[in-house]
């Protein structure tokens, strides 16, 4: 394809630029071969105008619909709620009185404990924790017999 | 005033169906016309149409209107057209290897949109006819990428710039394709262009 050639169309089509346009139109009146090239580019041009047009069938559109119809609706993850507001609110309250506990119940044991760290507490001290009181009780064990006093000759052997 | 297409893709993408239906109603024609032109066969030319529509719709919630709505239109429907021409051409190759454009049954397909104002005799009839067929032929016998190319060019009258973008090549590549498009159809329409020309 020459550089004449390719304007051709852009020619036709009236999408060159004005000097661009001026010089294809000194360049058609020089060369008759580029001249008659654009009358039959021109001539396709309208035969190709001369077909008719088609109508969609009727039932075109209607078709259409139905299937835009039957597309599934994209809803996002939280829309599920939306038609069942009292589970959405059973869910919050839920969610709410969670909260509400777990923080309740720190508060309480930094309350027992004010300014003291807690100390980590592993599954396995917890049947001590329950027993404390009991072990803390040091009572009984002064009824316990006294001890029998060691006499002086028996000492234990002096090591050399 | 009426809405550009951008925006009533947009009220698309806002849930507004109303919307879809004018883009319907704008398309419809231009597609199922150039689809037709593409396909050489009604049926199949709607069928394609509708699902075009239907990919539309699919998309709306992801449409950024980075290019003219027809680009994006008319690339599904060029992207369609030629895998359908394709898959034709294999099924008609296993069925025969040299089996001939059968122009006259397309004939019977074609129901021109409008009534012409002065009834032609029927001998005009015949001749429109017999020259409507012939032209067919030799958009029909064009490969189909040049194909797209012309029916984008005369009949949706896109800019090259967007039909570049619809056919996925450049500005230079496509003027190439048309002009070779047009150089087919000049050789193939010879005696009807010296008789167009001459008038």
């Amino acid at each position: 394809m020459s550089c004449v050639e390719s304007r051709i169309l852009s020619y036709l089509d009236g999408r060159l630029k004005e000097a661009e346009q001026r010089e294809m139109e000194k360049h058609l009146g020089e060369c008759s071969a580029c001249s008659l090239r654009v009358k039959e580019f021109r001539a396709v041009g309208a035969l190709l105008e001369e077909l008719p047009q088609i109508a969609p069938s009727e039932g075109f559109d209607a078709r259409v619909r139905a299937r835009v119809a039957a597309e599934p609706v994209k809803q996002n993850w939280w829309a599920w709620l939306a038609p069942r507001p009292r589970v959405a609110f059973a869910a919050l309250m839920l969610l709410a009185a969670s909260l509400w506990v777990g923080w309740y119940s720190t508060e309480r044991v930094n309350v027992a404990n004010p300014g003291s760290e807690m100390p980590a507490v592993s599954s396995t001290d917890l049947p001590v924790l329950e027993n404390y009181d009991v072990l803390a009780n040091f009572e009984p064990l002064t009824e316990l017999p006294q001890p029998v006093q060691a006499e002086a000759g028996t000492q234990p052997p002096q090591t050399m | 005033m009426a809405r550009t297409d951008v925006q009533l893709m947009l009220d698309v993408k806002a849930g507004d169906d109303q919307s879809f239906a004018l883009l319907l109603h704008r398309y419809r024609t231009p597609l199922v016309n150039f689809l037709y032109r593409m396909v050489r066969n009604r049926e199949q030319a709607e069928d394609l149409a509708q699902e075009v529509f239907i990919r539309v719709y699919r998309a709306r919630e992801d449409y950024v209107p980075s290019a003219k709505f027809t680009t994006w239109l008319f690339r599904i429907a060029t992207n369609l057209a030629l895998n359908s021409v394709r898959d034709n051409r294999h099924r008609s190759m296993e069925i025969s290897l040299d089996a001939p454009v059968n122009a006259d049954a397309e004939d019977g397909d074609e129901r021109p949109m409008e009534v012409a104002e002065k009834r032609p005799n029927i001998e005009e009839n015949l001749v429109e006819k017999e020259r409507s067929k012939v032209i067919r032929h030799a958009i029909n016998k064009l490969p189909e990428k040049q194909r797209a190319a012309v029916l984008l060019h005369k009949y949706q009258e896109l800019d090259y710039k967007e039909i570049a973008r619809i056919l996925e090549c450049s500005e230079s590549a496509l003027k190439s394709l048309l002009f070779r498009a047009y150089e087919t159809l000049r050789v193939e329409l010879a005696p009807l262009v010296a008789q167009q020309a001459k008038s």
